[in-house]
């Protein structure tokens, strides 16, 4: 855990940190159900385990601040503002989803917090990313944009081309490598030869590497990057070392010839994130048990009652389906 | 009326469109000062200065990313795709992100880009810069997809191009970058999805776009010379396409050529072929034709290169048999 010490105002940042992983744990638990009991169309990437590395990363930013997410990207969504009512929806297809239930799962994002969209192209969202904080450079706004993305998403050669881009004109991105050990059901030292850091520092770009499983001490390094990056010293690389606790999405049961049950049992007991903040809250005395048990139940039940909403929520019309092709074009096929 | 080159044309309308809206910038490779390789952009660089006229290493996945990127968050880039041949390099990033955005944000997001590149054969320059794929992008939904056969056609449609919320990919053909035509001074706007009939006529509709509307008029001429009276009908832009004025004119004269320079294969000929025979079969006198670029890579040699396309003498021969009802079942 971070040496991070306690001090009046951050007291009640800390406790949004720890509800906010909470509830991603809560909605993400709450999604493998729906799931389990096909009461969810299609299929769903778990985040449970990597929370601290969104909310870390999130808990830096402003509402004006964007990101972009990856199919693997219910807690970024979480994490940057939105309800468990509209995810809830999208998930299932319903029409109050965030996106009308176009999107689903794999493309979710509460734009009005500053979320770009969920990507189900590996490194698809890293032209997006770079685009954006181009954007606020152009026009002399303090954005900063963090793009989200795996160990996977290294491969993509998109990536390089960006970030020669960023770091030839300095834009004020931060790209986010959630290493989370494998590369869908491949292990990442399979696929990533050298150094990952490295990569970017090839380009000059800063490039850190922290334990994405120590929210204090992701948000921390978060923290100061996106103050550096809105003064113009962009961009910056973080490696971020985490692990999904599920498979590659919630079908991928069986995973024991890519990894071993005792691996996951390890991370889960011995470096959860939530776990590991919630000790240190009690032993700073930040927070009692009971206050933690507390915030718990409260996620618990909205997050029930958002299920139980999105599962009776209307489906969108059928005339909704070539609406927002075009944005000038009601229907698309009239 | 003034005449200029499809050149200047296009400079002039992204001079208008950057000096009235400041959110717009010109982003790809040698844009600045170079002006590309075709000296297209000449001079802007100098009035708009290097920020919003960018010039990118050679990463086409990565800059239009980047454009995407840039026109979801509040600016209005205009790509420069220096061949139209490229775009294989860049289908992710258009097809999936730029066209999908609006509609997988349930209304919510939207991605304001033009992306202008080129097409045309018989310029010399091989398989991999002289393909003519605007049938590829018109396919995938979410993609506005317009085809200047002029200079005052690429002004216009440009302008309308960089003001459309949608993203919107402009073909020009890079044989006709120096070929004038009459362009007014005066401020004008092409919209999409109004056909121009170029040239009314009675017996057949010829359907050409971007040069191959140079070549139904040509053929147009030819036929007339013998009495076959010719239509000859610009889309301008194929998404969306105005049917409407299409079926009209094929019910009307019966018989109708497709003439494009994509391969004829699975392409926009067979697309507006389709429709005709969908909407207007009673009214036909002769199959609906389709007149694309041949199907196989642009070969090099002049010899070979030059038969790949239509051609004015080809287009009157097909229609001098349609018309005499000969090639009712073709062989």
């Amino acid at each position: 855990m971070s040496t991070e010490t306690k001090t009046a105002s951050n007291t009640e940042d800390y406790l949004r940190m720890y509800r906010q992983m909470v509830r991603i744990r809560t909605f993400e638990d709450n999604a493998n159900q729906l799931y389990l009991s096909a009461k969810m169309p299609g299929l769903t990437h778990m985040y449970s385990g990597q929370e601290a590395v969104a909310v870390g990363i999130c808990e830096a930013l402003k509402v004006s601040d964007k990101i972009t997410s990856t199919h693997r990207g219910h807690g970024h969504c979480v994490a940057k503002g939105a309800n468990f009512k509209e995810m809830f929806c999208e998930l299932l297809g319903k029409e109050e989803g965030y996106c009308r239930g176009k999107g689903g799962s794999m493309h979710i994002a509460d734009q009005s917090n500053g979320n770009l969209g969920a990507n189900a192209i590996v490194g698809g969202s890293m032209g997006i990313a770079t685009g954006s904080a181009f954007t606020a450079k152009m026009l002399g706004k303090d954005d900063v944009t963090v793009c989200f993305f795996g160990d996977g998403a290294t491969a993509q050669g998109i990536m390089y081309e960006v970030m020669n881009m960023a770091a030839l004109w300095n834009l004020p991105v931060i790209y986010a490598c959630e290493n989370n050990g494998y590369s869908e059901y491949t292990k990442t030292e399979e696929i990533a030869a050298g150094s990952i850091t490295a990569r970017a520092e090839a380009f000059g770009i800063e490039a850190f590497q922290v334990d994405g499983q120590d929210v204090l001490a992701v948000n921390t390094l978060a923290t100061d990057l996106a103050a550096r990056a809105r003064k113009g010293e962009g961009p910056f690389f973080i490696e971020l070392m985490t692990y999904r606790y599920h498979g590659h999405h919630v079908g991928d049961i069986n995973r024991e010839y890519y990894r071993t049950k005792d691996e996951e049992k390890d991370w889960k007991e011995n470096r959860d994130p939530i776990i590991r903040f919630r000790t240190h809250l009690v032993v700073e005395g930040l927070a009692t048990e009971e206050e933690l048990d507390a915030f718990n139940a409260e996620i618990a039940s909205d997050a029930e009652a958002a299920v139980a909403y999105a599962l009776d929520a209307k489906y969108p019309d059928v005339s909704e389906v070539d609406m927002h092709v075009f944005t000038d074009i009601k229907h698309a096929l009239a | 009326m003034r005449e200029i080159t499809l050149s200047q044309a296009v400079n002039e309308a992204l001079a208008e469109e950057m000096r009235r809206d400041p959110t717009t910038f010109i982003i790809g490779e040698d844009v600045a000062e170079a002006g590309t390789p075709f000296k297209i952009l000449s001079g802007l660089v100098e009035e708009f200065g290097t920020k919003r006229v960018v010039d990118t290493p050679i990463s086409e996945p990565g800059f239009v990313g980047l454009a995407v990127g840039a026109a979801m968050t509040g600016t209005r880039p205009i790509v420069d795709l220096m061949f139209g041949d490229f775009i294989f390099l860049i289908m992710d990033q258009l097809c999936n992100q730029a066209a999908k955005t609006h509609y997988m944000s349930g209304g919510k997001m939207t991605a304001p880009m033009v992306l202008r590149t080129n097409l045309g054969a018989t310029r010399r320059s091989g398989a991999q810069h002289s393909q003519s794929l605007h049938a590829l992008v018109a396919h995938i939904p979410g993609l506005k997809v317009a085809m200047p056969s002029s200079a005052y056609e690429a002004k216009g449609l440009l302008k309308t191009a960089i003001r459309d919320n949608n993203p919107v990919v402009i073909f020009e053909d890079k044989l006709m970058y120096q070929d004038k035509a009459g362009v007014p001074e005066k401020e004008y706007l092409i919209p999409f999805g109004i056909a121009n009939v170029k040239r009314t006529g009675s017996d057949i509709t010829l359907i050409g776009t971007s040069s191959m509307v140079q070549v139904a008029e040509a053929a147009a001429d030819i036929l007339a010379l013998e009495g076959i009276s010719a239509e000859v009908i610009d889309p301008r832009t194929i998404v969306p396409l105005d049917e409407g004025t299409l079926i009209k004119s094929v019910k009307k004269t019966s018989r109708a050529i497709i003439i494009d320079e994509g391969h004829q294969s699975y392409g926009i000929t067979g697309e507006i072929a389709s429709r005709l025979n969908e909407k207007a079969f009673y009214y036909l006198d002769a199959p609906v034709l389709r007149m694309g670029a041949m199907d196989v890579p642009i070969p090099f040699s002049p010899a070979l290169e030059d038969i790949t396309v239509p051609t004015p003498e080809r287009v009157a021969a097909n229609a001098r048999k349609l018309c005499a009802g000969e090639m009712i079942h073709a062989t």
